[in-house]
């Protein structure tokens, strides 16, 4: 670790504040930041700390029924909060990591880091959530835009994430046998309008939807109506772990899995 | 009744209310007044020219002390290797000079390139990074079968070739075993690789050196599995420092798994430094350094063909071997494919002729050793895998395939050089059945498919070579060392009892298992008794843990040394009760004349040797302190029997373990609890081997499992419920306490059950699936059953 100053913000404003001097850094729960401060790989000057932040902080419903999530809200948080109104992602959230993972990472975090084999970002996308910011709102399908890579500019806060809540939906993540990040990972929600697939883990791109998929199953939601369908093996990750054509059959076979758990 | 103390009692570790309670003491709770801190700068490519390293810059950074490269180790000898093998054509392996610190040249990621001492870690580390490499890069050498191949790049330029030795044994059965194979009426042939490994103990590598300019005496804290080795090759070989002047401490160490064993850099950097700066100098290596620093396991690539006669009774069996070295010799690298593993190809069968090829390969990897099991796992491994194969080749069934061929008679010498000395494989395996419910196992798999999974029975045996180990033949196989170890049984006055031992605990439960031992043979509580370890000041000169010797070579020293106790006690004994020594018993701490109601007790026996008053002083000297050193006659020989069921997901190709059974013959035991755990522990290595672990290496010799990001670790919930059993007791026929060693069994016995069971599984299936190679990883086992 280089040395840094650390700034402990107690609203978004003076965060947002903080964030304007040079090589400052938002800092999360740290269970991505951290690590790699710790192997050198970034030298930020100042950390602003947005745990401490209470308008951050929690899970509750607004009036349209949307679960609204603060951005500092640890997973271990949203396990427990969200289960009785989406219990899809409190399952979701209950699955990252590990227990000390869970009571430090915070979805805020997870979503502006945009890690291939998140979770969260296929939750986001799979429900058409909205991420708030310090000063405006994106649409989930407007916000991953590949590996590693937002819609959110230098500087910017996830202050919330609005999670519209579906009729059914269920989360399936085949562990990647190291890390148990998503070897692939697919978020099934079935919507009044239309069922989403949002799938994290196998693509280059990152988070995707899979739209035949989605096709297939809005017009009939059950696992057979994936049978004909397959996903290309171009442009899904190849590593230790499986190769690309193993990823994108795992993209179907855990598409149906999630789709039998809606039912079941 | 189970007993509640002694020999055979499972008496509660003691040491673990210090580990559980965050009370242990280990190297990095060592910090001594004005010490500093090494940061080493490792290189990060695999093989390059160093044309120049500039520390200028460096040397000038806020709190550095000194800082050092190569050529300040010019002078000392390189890191050694323990044992020098001899190879098919008569001559010595060839041997690398194996620097501190690269000096010309880098040979693997992870290679110390320079070192910076200073006054905080943190300083150190700045300044590493202002330090200016002047590299030329060259093709890595990764692949070991291009390795050997004319014309391949050289790891060493100052070396022939990239083969370390080519190994024939024995040697003189090449050709009678080619014949068999020609005239075998079936041959079962299988290629595989056994994958490289991390050990990954619990506690990363620490030292620190400690220099004392009164006294001109040299002291280092390490975490080592054995000290006085550490202490005699460091000494001896590399820094020229003699015994009296070098003090090697290796206080609770949290896992070894043999990757403590060795004599590495950092050992001889920090003791070379705190002289050359006059100051302690530590070092703690973080989990991203060991994975490039800690000597690597297993990595063989290995063909193995079984040859049968008509009725299926094993003829021959040949192997053909490329072992992995890395880029230097580590301390036992040499030994592991050869003495460690040809010795074992035998395994439980009685095969007339073996001959196994070992061409051990210079690579631009870190250093590959010993690690649980050392070419044991190895050999086992592949020979309980060829066997499988031949049975379905041959439609009979393996576990009677195994029994047709078993060695039932004791002592048998096997055709690769050794003799077991005793052993039922018969009751291993009928215990196995039974422990394992190998009758339900229909039962079990309808239950499985009717939940769409396949379910697969794999069993093996084993046989491994432990209590390493008899020094007089190990020496004319090259090693060059002597592999006994030494005991020193101290009564104190009032007759609690310091046993000083050669051997080293570090999670073996030593604290505990030892003191069973004197216990049962005194009569006194266990908690009268403690050893003492991990000393180089405090013990005599052993040579510490690893291939399952503590108990069986240690521990048999420590009995010879507590019968000269006794011995010697029976003398004064008699002395106070005026009889003749020849008629004194002792038992539960009381030695008593044969035949009447006169008795003393323990502690006043001891107490009269040290207040001897009233003692034959003409005839003994007073005190009551004996040592014992022990070479063993013969290794020892485990073996036993292991079965796993798995479930395999078709969709995906996730196999999760159902059920494990392991049924082994330790000869007598001490603990069974801490010998249940043992197991246990070995077990959990052998599945992570099996399923999950693979240590990978690029083409350009960078590290891809670099952290646990990416190299799988078993967990807990990776692995089932154990059904373990050592009712089975042969005893050790040579050496005092009938014991065998049981640390690396589970490691050993437990892959080929896992892999056997797969194949059983997808076979079921109807996938025409006749091996994968370990680690057995969901997209490995899909990619087998799409290509069937
Ligand atoms: C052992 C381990 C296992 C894990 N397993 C999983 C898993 O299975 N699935 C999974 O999805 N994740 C997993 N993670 C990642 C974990 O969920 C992290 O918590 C998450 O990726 C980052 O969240 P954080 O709050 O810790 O962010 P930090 O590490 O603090 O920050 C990450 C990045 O986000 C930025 N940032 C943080 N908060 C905000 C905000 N509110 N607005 C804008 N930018 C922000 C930071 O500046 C930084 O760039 C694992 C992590 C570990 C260490």
């Amino acid at each position: 670790m280089y040395a840094f100053e650390i700034e402990r913000p107690s609203t978004i404003a003076d965060a947002v504040n903080a964030l304007k001097g040079e090589d400052a850094q938002a800092l999360g729960g740290g269970q991505t930041l951290i690590p790699t401060l710790k192997q050198r790989l970034a030298a930020p000057s100042v950390l602003v700390s947005l745990t401490g932040i209470g308008e951050m902080q929690g899970v509750c419903q607004a009036d349209d029924g949307a679960v609204c999530i603060g951005g500092a809200t640890t997973h271990a948080t949203v396990a427990k909060e969200a289960a009785a109104h989406y219990p899809a992602l409190a399952d979701l959230a209950s699955h990252i990591g590990d227990p000390a993972v869970r009571n430090r990472g915070t979805i805020g975090g997870s979503l502006a880091n945009n890690d291939p084999a998140a979770c969260y970002p296929a939750a986001a996308l799979g429900s058409g959530a909205t991420i708030i910011t310090n000063n405006r709102q994106i649409a989930a399908d407007d916000y991953f835009e590949g590996m590693f890579s937002t819609a959110l500019d230098e500087g910017e806060v996830i202050t919330e994430v609005r999670f519209p809540v579906p009729q059914t939906a269920n989360y399936q993540k085949f562990l990647q046998p190291a890390s148990r990040f998503a070897l692939v990972g697919v978020f099934v929600a079935q919507y009044a309008d239309g069922v989403r697939v949002a799938v994290t883990g196998a693509s280059e791109e990152g988070v995707f939807r899979w739209s035949e998929a989605e096709a297939a199953l809005s017009a009939n939601f059950s696992a057979s109506a994936l049978d004909g369908l397959s996903l290309p093996a171009d442009g899904m990750i190849g590593d230790l772990h499986g190769s690309p054509s193993y990823r994108a059959h795992l993209v179907k076979v855990m598409t149906g899995r999630a789709v039998a758990a809606c039912q079941g | 009744m189970p007993k509640d103390s002694g020999i055979g009692a499972s008496s509660k570790r003691r040491e673990d209310l210090r580990f559980l309670t965050g009370a242990g003491k280990y190297t990095d709770d060592i910090n001594i007044h004005g010490q500093t801190y090494v940061h080493f700068l490792r290189a990060d490519v695999a093989h390059a020219t160093i044309n120049s390293i500039d520390t200028t810059a460096a040397a000038a950074m806020p709190g550095v002390v000194q800082v050092f490269t190569g050529a300040d180790f010019e002078a000392v000898g390189g890191i050694p290797c323990g044992w020098q093998v001899t190879d098919r054509f008569g001559e010595p392996m060839q041997e690398p000079r194996h620097p501190v610190i690269a000096h010309g040249t880098i040979r693997h990621v992870g290679e110390i390139v320079a070192a910076v001492v200073g006054e905080t870690l943190a300083q150190a580390r700045d300044a590493a990074e202002a330090i200016v490499l002047d590299l030329t890069e060259k093709p890595a050498v990764v692949d070991m079968k291009a390795a050997a191949t004319e014309g391949s790049t050289k790891v060493h330029d100052d070396l022939a070739s990239n083969i370390c030795y080519d190994w024939g044994f024995v040697e003189e059965n090449r050709d009678a075993v080619d014949q068999a194979i020609k005239d075998a009426a079936h041959v079962t042939t299988l290629e595989l690789v056994n994958n490289r490994l991390v050990a990954n103990p619990m506690e990363p590598r620490v030292a620190v050196g400690e220099y004392s300019r009164s006294d001109d005496m040299h002291t280092l804290h390490t975490t080592s599995q054995n000290p006085h080795v550490i202490r005699l090759l460091m000494g001896a070989f590399v820094l020229g420092i003699p015994e009296h002047k070098l003090r090697v401490v290796a206080p609770d160490v949290g896992g070894g798994f043999g990757t403590k064993i060795f004599h590495y850099a950092e050992e001889a950097f920090c003791t070379f430094a705190a002289k050359a700066v006059n100051r302690p100098v530590k070092w703690t290596s973080t989990r991203s350094e060991a994975f490039m620093s800690d000597a690597h396991g297993r990595d063989h690539v290995t063909k193995i063909e079984l040859a049968m006669d008509a009725d299926n009774n094993f003829t021959a069996i040949r192997t053909e071997t490329y072992a992995n070295m890395g880029a230097y010799l580590s301390t036992f690298a040499s030994s592991v494919p050869t003495w460690l593993h040809g010795t074992l190809m035998a395994g439980n069968y009685k095969t007339p002729l073996i001959y196994v090829n070992v061409k051990a390969m210079f690579t631009n990897t870190v250093p590959v050793d010993a690690y649980r099991g050392a070419g044991r796992p190895e050999a086992t491994f592949q020979l309980e895998r060829v066997i499988d194969k031949a049975a379905r080749e041959r439609g009979v069934d393996p576990i009677a395939l195994r029994r047709q061929n078993f060695v039932t008679e004791f002592p048998y010498a096997t055709p690769v050089a050794v003799e077991y000395d005793t052993g039922d494989y018969e009751a291993t395996m009928a215990k196995l059945e039974e422990i394992a419910d190998i009758d339900g196992f229909a039962a079990r798999r309808a239950e499985s498919e009717a939940k769409g999974k396949l379910r697969g029975l794999g069993v093996n045996c084993y046989i491994e070579a432990c209590g390493i180990a008899p020094s007089n033949l190990v020496g004319q196989l090259g090693a060059r060392a002597g592999l006994y170890d030494a005991a020193t049984v101290r009564v104190n006055a009032t007759g609690s009892i310091s046993v000083m031992v050669g051997a080293h605990s570090h999670g073996q439960g030593h604290e505990t298992s030892f003191p069973q031992v004197i216990s049962e043979m005194i009569g006194i509580p266990e908690d009268q008794i403690d050893i003492v370890h991990g000393d180089t000041s405090k013990i005599p000169f052993g040579m510490g843990t690893y291939g399952s010797r503590s108990l069986a070579v240690c521990g048999s020293a420590m009995v010879r040394a507590a019968e000269k106790v006794i011995n010697k006690a029976k003398k004064i004994a008699a002395h106070l009760l005026e009889a003749s020594d020849a008629d004194i018993e002792l038992k539960d701490g009381q030695f008593s004349v044969a035949g009447t109601d006169k008795s003393v007790a323990w502690g006043d026996v001891t107490l009269a040797a040290y207040v001897p008053h009233n003692y034959p002083l003409e005839d003994i000297e007073p005190g009551l302190e004996e040592t014992a050193f022990y070479d063993p006659a013969n290794f020892t020989y485990p073996a036993g029997a292991y079965a796993c069921e798995v479930e395999v997901d078709p969709d995906t190709g996730k196999v999760t373990i159902e059920r494990f059974s392991a049924a082994d013959d330790f000869g007598n035991v001490i603990n069974p609890m801490i010998v249940s755990g043992q197991v246990h522990g070995g077990i959990a290595q052998g599945i992570g081997q099996a399923l999950l672990e693979n240590c990978a290496y690029d083409e350009d010799g960078q590290l891809i499992s670099a952290s646990y990001m990416d190299y799988a670790m078993p967990r807990a919930d990776d692995l089932p419920f154990y059904t373990v059993d050592h009712s089975c007791q042969t005893p050790c026929t040579h050496n005092p306490l009938g014991v065998k060693g049981c640390g690396e069994a589970g490691a050993i016995g437990s892959p080929p059950s896992v892999v056997n069971a797969v194949i059983d599984a997808l076979q079921s299936g109807g996938k025409n699936v006749t091996h994968i190679d370990m680690p057995v990883t969901p997209a490995r086992v899909w990619e087998a059953m799409n290509n069937a």
